[in-house]
């Protein structure tokens, strides 16, 4: 029957050509309905010849299935656009800010350095250790070859709670507990508070956070305290930093150096264009820190731990976190640091 | 310490530029903190010239118009308001074009109608000294036309160095020029302390005084006499030293004084012999309440610890600090007694922070002078009487040393050095350099023995400081750089350390933010947190009352912190802080040198706080939600699962907290009470000028982390049988606290109940007055099984029981 082949062409034009789910409906009732041609060709099979009747109701089935899967197709490729357009249509401003808005807050600038310098020696083999801000002059002082009369003493320079009690002025005193605590070889660093009465001022504050370093071992060399402050630099102030050992002087280190490192703000050339550098001052150099060998009368105050001067040798520094931050970022006065600003302390972020 | 660059090459002159040099030393330890310039800005317009004629002003009685040869054909005139010009005078000209040191370019003026072509200078207006009542008069032979800076020293260069303690023969200009001549093995002129004045007469100097000295307080006391003193100015190449060094000059016997100490730092005093009293000197301590008009005129009032310098009537000056009035060198002096002392430099330190009075002179005198340098000085002061003041020196010297000093020996291994800089230094290096610093070295059997000069006496005294020496001299700059080659060391953060980590970044991402402030409180905080009769630790010299005490809780920082940001535009804030507080252990005094032996003078303890007046911040379309209890206790259970403790909240206050919504931390391992958490009182968030809740809490970290170790967790099954999930209501009295409920419910459930969720509070029409119904979600589970119907009705009907006997019963 040659008008089943023209049937399906036909409906098949009709199905592609529906444009809603009502025109479909009416098309499958008109092809694949009761009244349907093609179902009147199936029902009409048992009129024809016998030998024609397998191939006639082969074709027309298929005929059925074709247009049926077709049908179905069809109505699912409408559904998914009436619904990709009903969800455009549903559009939002993603603009707008998430809500409930939750913030995610921020550590204090000096946490924020004080981990970057816990984690760079962390990486060097260094341990972190902490101790106590209320000393003992013993500690503070005495074991860290302070003469008695040493001026830092007094209590313009040391605050006191009573005789020979004191806030400790540096990290220092830590450098004595440990190796009481612990026989060579150490390695450590010591993040914390320190005190000192200073009147308020751009740079002065009254209490401020030092991170010390100590290292002590057979054979450590001034050379290596150098490496050990280059590799330091490099990674708190960029691969570029270089360091500078001075000339210094301190009563627990012996010989004792200043260290600079190159500015990392105008590369260490002094300049940014023609103006002079705000952050090295032109010099090229920025002090971060003091440093030395430990003083062999240091050692002998531990040396029932193990610290004979003879045998073992090692090195110690001690630098500001806040003027490492203030240089890092920039910060014109020390004492905003303490004021605890949001305006201040939002600006540098969440933290590591 | 000033140190004008030409009088340091009159000593050391590697021929380099002042910042050459000032470089070179800073690397060898003289720290240079600034480079001045002083005197005239370029010296090509300055020249001499010779007055050939001076007439009055026609129309200015106090002006002269003179004709001045400056050796440039006809003489310039040039119009001078000084009243010692005269003709004939050789004298300083500046030609219209010169840069003042003030930075000024001088023009051609009119005065009163006349045209003066340049100036004839006074000392101030070139920065040589102050003077302005004359012009300088130069001396008849000096050349005229010639450029004046090859006559007077016009322009200079100033370097500033910082001076370590350590380093007091830096306070002298001689001192320097030793570190630049070890550093650049420039020649380095002799000592000018080495060349003694010739004395004259028959007399001898304890003739004219009598000394007595206290040796505890005085190490050293040297007087010299002159007589036939003549007091004047001082010539100008001594006051261009001084005012470029930073002093005035005064008179030739007091700029003397001055320029000794600037060039030797050892100080110097010199009396008008003729005024003190009784003809002699007694070095004694003050009695306490003793006083005296110094010479800046002020009456101070001293201690028994102090010394002072007296005559038979009392005292004439604070020994090492300053001197009285009372015998003061004036115009009239033409005896003088000069004194070179050394004193006890601590003993001097303390003094003069006690009378806060500094002078230059104690600056020097804290960081501890060698006696030998007093008489060194001595030597130099008096060729300087001698040729400037003309006076005569009467033989000897009254000279008190009782206790003298032998020099110092000390000796150095090399291979010593070696180990500790980790670089070798040539032999032939080391002896060049302690030999430049003036040590004397000898080689001694493989090792370098030196003997210490005294003015390195204080600083150089074992191995270990000539290491440091040589290393400085040497040149840091030549180390190698290495790294540890580290055996045995591991570095790592402690469990405690990352404990902290842990829970400041939990209460970072849940936004609030981290405050760090002063560990001083006011005494008036604890009185507002009405807590002052709580024991607090006090500090003995606090800077002000306000940071007078050692705060015991970290509440008040963040307090004062929410104060200043809500004062600043920010009222909605959540903060926290995570620092020590500190309270008193026991008796703070500590008698005894040795070790404490690890011991703590206070109760230290690591807390962490957290202050919120907004529990979370509006959007555009949510409403901000308030801080309150429960916002806060959210934070102390993530900080506590965080740690890995188990707690429950206890109904018990603080002074400071609101009485109904708040509650101690109970750690459930050990019952131990370990903070707070709550709403603060509205009247004490009210001294803070907080208005609305603000809640929080504090914890003591230490407690945490001693609670938190050694939890360790195994595998539980979970996924063999299933749970079955129940929701029921439990209707209670409203005074009935839920953990009471959830006791009931945990008791009558027993093992099989492996889990209770409250998620609803109800109260209204549905429940009875007064009470309220909480709405539970069950888990039952058995490890073994799967649990049927019977048996989970069973357990709910224990359950029921359980809640009947705290007046609970099932609702719905």
């Amino acid at each position: 029957m040659a008008d089943l082949a023209q049937l399906r062409t036909e409906a098949e034009a009709a199905v592609g050509a529906a444009g809603s789910a009502a025109e479909l409906e009416e098309l499958r009732v008109r092809y694949l309905g009761r009244k349907s041609e093609l179902t009147q060709a199936l029902r009409s099979i048992g009129e024809l010849r016998p030998d024609e009747r397998g191939p006639v109701g082969k074709q027309a089935n298929e005929v059925r299935r074709a247009l049926e899967g077709l049908l179905e197709r069809r109505t699912a490729e409408l559904d998914a656009s009436e619904l990709d357009q009903r969800l455009t249509e549903d559009h939002v401003d993603v603009t707008l800010p998430g809500d409930p808005p939750v913030p995610v807050g921020h550590l204090h600038l000096v946490s924020q350095i004080r981990r970057r310098m816990e984690d760079i020696f962390v990486g060097l083999g260094f341990s972190v250790v902490e101790g106590p801000e209320i000393e003992y002059e013993y500690y503070n002082f005495t074991a860290l070859n302070h003469p008695p009369e040493h001026p830092a003493r007094l209590p313009q320079d040391t605050f006191y709670l009573a005789e020979q009690v004191l806030l400790r002025t540096h990290t220092s005193p830590m450098q004595v507990r440990a190796m009481e605590l612990k026989e060579p070889p150490i390695y450590i660093v010591v993040p914390g508070r320190v005190y000192r009465p200073d009147t308020p001022d751009a740079t002065h504050v009254p209490m401020f956070h030092q991170l010390e370093g100590l290292a002590i071992d057979e054979d450590l060399t001034l050379a290596d305290l150098q490496g050990t402050l280059l590799a330091f630099a490099r990674q708190m102030f960029g691969e570029h930093t270089d360091v500078r050992l001075r000339p210094g002087y301190f009563p627990f280190t012996e010989p004792s150096v200043e260290v600079d490192v190159s500015c990392f703000r105008c590369g260490g050339t002094g300049y940014e264009g023609s103006e002079r550098c705000p952050t090295c001052k032109g010099e090229g150099w920025i002090e971060i820190l003091g440093s030395g060998m430990v003083d062999p009368n240091v050692l002998d105050y531990v040396v029932g731990s193990g610290y004979d001067k003879e045998r073992v040798q090692g090195f110690a520094w001690g630098m500001g976190i806040e003027r490492i931050a203030m240089l890092v970022y920039q910060v014109p006065d020390l004492r905003m640091l303490f004021d605890n600003d949001l305006r201040l302390l939002e600006q540098f972020g969440a933290g590591p | 310490m000033r140190v004008p660059f030409s009088w340091l090459r009159s000593y050391c002159d590697p021929g380099r530029p002042a910042q050459h040099v000032a470089d070179r030393l800073t690397m060898a330890g003289d720290k240079l903190e600034r480079l001045h310039r002083v005197g005239v800005g370029d010296v090509a317009a300055f020249v001499t010239g010779r007055v050939v004629d001076a007439e009055r002003h026609p129309d200015a009685d106090r002006l002269s118009v003179c004709k001045v040869d400056v050796g440039r054909g006809e003489p310039q005139t040039i119009v001078c308001g000084a009243p010692n010009v005269s003709a004939g005078q050789t004298v300083a000209v500046a030609l219209p074009g010169a840069v003042m040191p003030d930075g000024s370019t001088l023009g051609e003026a009119k005065l009163r109608g006349v045209v003066s072509s340049g100036m004839i200078l006074a000392e101030d207006e070139v920065g040589i000294g102050e003077d302005h009542l004359g012009i300088m008069v130069l001396d008849g032979d000096v050349p005229v036309g010639a450029p004046l800076a090859e006559h007077l020293p016009i322009a200079d260069e100033v370097l500033e160095l910082e001076v370590t303690p350590n380093r007091p023969d830096l306070m002298g200009v001689y001192g320097v020029a030793r570190d630049l001549h070890a550093v650049t093995a420039a020649p380095l002129a002799e000592d000018p302390t080495e060349a003694d004045a010739e004395p004259r007469g028959a007399d001898s100097a304890d003739e004219h005084i009598s000394i007595e000295i206290d040796p505890e307080i005085c190490l050293r006391f040297t007087a010299r006499v002159f007589e036939d003193v003549k007091i004047g100015p001082s010539p100008l190449w001594l006051k261009q030293r001084l005012t470029a060094a930073g002093q005035r000059p005064i008179s030739n016997v007091v700029d003397i004084t001055n320029y000794v100490m600037l060039n030797t730092a050892q100080p110097l005093h010199a009396f008008d012999l003729d005024e003190v009293r009784g003809g002699g000197i007694v070095v004694r301590r003050a009695a306490d309440g003793e006083r005296m008009v110094t010479l800046d005129g002020t009456e101070r009032a001293f201690t028994s610890e102090m010394a002072l310098v007296c005559d038979a009537e009392g005292p004439s000056g604070i020994a090492g600090i300053m001197g009285g009035q009372v015998s003061e060198v004036s115009d009239k002096t033409t005896r003088v007694l000069m004194e070179a002392a050394t004193w006890v430099g601590p003993n001097i330190m303390r003094t003069s922070k006690a009378l806060g009075l500094r002078s230059e002179a104690s600056a020097r005198f804290e960081k501890q002078l060698h006696p030998e340098q007093a008489i060194r000085a001595q030597r130099l002061a008096a060729r300087l009487m001698v040729d400037l003041c003309e006076a005569r020196m009467v033989p000897s010297a009254v000279d008190m040393y009782p206790r003298p000093l032998a020099p110092r020996s000390v000796e150095l291994r090399p291979e010593r050095m070696a180990k500790l800089l980790g670089t070798v230094v040539p032999a032939d290096e080391v002896h060049g350099i302690l030999d430049r610093l003036g040590f004397e070295p000898r080689d001694d059997d493989g090792r370098v023995s030196v003997t210490v000069p005294p003015w390195r006496d204080s600083d150089v005294q074992r191995e270990a400081d000539l290491i440091e020496e040589v290393a400085h001299v040497y040149g840091l700059d030549k180390l190698p750089t290495t790294l540890p080659a580290r055996r045995a060391a591991v570095g790592r953060l402690t469990p405690n350390q990352r404990l902290h980590r842990r829970v400041e970044d939990l209460l970072r991402d849940r936004g609030l933010g981290e405050c760090i402030a002063y560990s001083f409180t006011s005494p008036r905080a604890l009185e507002r947190l009405r807590i002052a009769d709580q024991p607090a630790l006090r500090l003995e010299n606090p800077l002000s009352e306000e940071q007078s005490v050692m705060r015991p809780l970290l509440l008040p920082g963040l307090l004062d912190a929410a104060h200043h940001n809500a004062a600043h535009g920010r009222p909605a804030l959540a903060l926290f802080e995570s620092a020590h507080v500190y309270r008193p252990s026991g008796p703070l005094d500590r008698a005894g040198t040795g070790s404490p032996g690890g011991a703590t003078p206070a109760l230290e303890r690591h807390h962490l706080a957290v202050l919120q007046t907004q529990a979370l911040p509006g959007g555009w379309r949510s409403e901000p939600r308030p801080a309150d209890f429960f916002s806060s206790r959210a934070l102390v259970e993530a900080v506590l699962e965080a740690a890995d403790i188990a707690w429950r909240p206890e109904s018990a206050g603080q002074p400071f907290l609101h009485p109904g919504r708040a509650a101690s931390v109970v750690a459930a391992a050990d019952e131990r009470d370990i903070g707070w958490v709550g709403e603060l009182h509205p009247s004490v968030a009210a001294e803070w000028d907080l208005v609305g809740p603000v809640a929080g809490f504090e914890i003591d970290m230490d407690a945490v982390a001693e609670l938190s170790e050694g939890a360790e967790r195994v595998y539980s099954d979970v996924t063999s049988f299933p749970a079955v999930l129940q929701d029921i209501a439990v209707v209670v009295a409203d005074e009935t606290p839920a953990a009471a409920v959830l006791a009931a419910v945990r008791g009558g459930g027993g093992p099989l109940l492996a889990g209770v969720e409250l998620f609803d509070v109800y109260r209204g029409e549905q429940v009875g007055e007064g009470e309220k119904s909480l709405a539970l979600r069950l888990e039952f589970r058995a490890r073994d099984r799967t649990l049927t119907d019977e048996e989970v009705a069973s357990l709910r009907s224990a359950i029921e029981a359980g809640l009947a006997e705290i007046g609970g019963r099932l609702r719905g």
